[in-house]
């Protein structure tokens, strides 16, 4: 069971890597009007077919051999839509996917969004050839972390670095801070 | 906002020590991250790992990676540890305070710690 929705994150994220994304783009929104809290991973991975698409909601269709299951992607599913919000998958083979998960911001169902910060920098740190976006929205106040830009002020340093990993974690979380005052929970 | 500044001081830092690596003579230590293992709490884990080899100084030897789901849902977290040379050793059910141990009996002590392993509960 997923508590977290960083959690989710974590794991639905991991399917673009694993599609051989060179560009997974996170955003994480809230916006106390609309009372919503809105997530987009978009990759530029391999894609799936109308037909893969039709099945990736369902819990027991999965592209692996392993085991018969894939629940990633219901339970992302599940979480938003008991907060009254929406999930929303496309993709296109060759061009890439996007997952929009859409909750209810301040309905009692609503997961915590968790450790968000940790799962960014988990996701860049252990998948050091990715490069990764992610942009952090509270209402008008935003920040954005592109690793490309990291690459471009390291020059040859790896971001898995140990004092650049620690660099990403602090930047994440300080600029979080700033950006909701601590206020999404 | 935190600024890229201190990240081209870390850069200009890191130029001057940047070690080689050679991925032949370091033990893996691979954790279990699908949907399985992270459901089972193997982001604590993980992290504790990654963490602490840092803490210690043995990111030069040991190096902490990610795989995906094994088919062992049932036994997440798992964290499978190869030494060069050795035989796999793959541990069930973890948790960070377990991981820690594993670290300083196993990987520092070079005792597989035998009541976390697979093998303990039977199963090959």
């Amino acid at each position: 069971m997923m508590t977290e929705i960083s959690l989710n994150v974590l794991d639905v994220a991991e399917n673009s890597t694993r599609a051989g994304a060179s560009l997974v783009e996170i955003t994480l929104a809230a916006d106390t009007k609309a009372d919503t809290l809105t997530l987009i991973i978009k990759d530029n991975g391999c894609g799936m077919t109308p037909e893969q698409v039709a099945h990736v909601e369902d819990p027991f269709y999965t592209t692996r051999t392993t085991r018969k299951v894939g629940l990633g992607v219901p339970f992302l599913k599940q979480a938003a839509e008991s907060t009254g919000g929406s999930f929303k998958i496309t993709s296109e083979p060759g061009v890439g996917t996007t997952d929009t998960a859409v909750f209810g911001l301040s309905h009692i169902d609503r997961m915590p969004v968790g450790d968000i910060s940790t799962t960014i920098q988990n996701l860049i740190v252990f998948h050091p050839d990715t490069d990764f976006v992610y942009t952090y929205r509270y209402d008008d106040r935003e920040f954005v972390l592109d690793t490309r830009e990291f690459r471009e002020v390291l020059g040859g340093v790896p971001l898995d670095t140990p004092d650049v990993a620690q660099y990403i974690k602090e930047y994440l979380t300080e600029n979080k801070q700033e950006t909701d005052s601590g206020k999404l929970v | 906002m935190k600024s890229l500044a201190e990240l081209k001081a870390i850069k200009e830092k890191m130029q001057n020590q940047m070690n080689m690596r050679s991925d032949a003579d370091h033990t893996r230590v691979v954790v279990g991250m699908a949907t399985c293992g992270i459901a089972a709490g193997a982001r604590p884990v993980l992290n504790t790992l990654s963490d602490e080899i840092q803490k210690r100084g043995l990111t030069d030897k040991i190096a902490v990676t990610q795989t995906g789901c094994i088919g062992l849902c049932q036994f997440e977290p798992i964290v499978e540890v190869y030494e060069p040379g050795k035989e796999k050793v793959t541990y069930i059910k973890m948790d960070a305070e377990k991981a820690l141990e594993v670290i300083e009996r196993h990987l520092v002590g070079g005792h597989v710690v035998e009541k976390y392993s697979m093998g303990a509960s039977g199963l090959k």
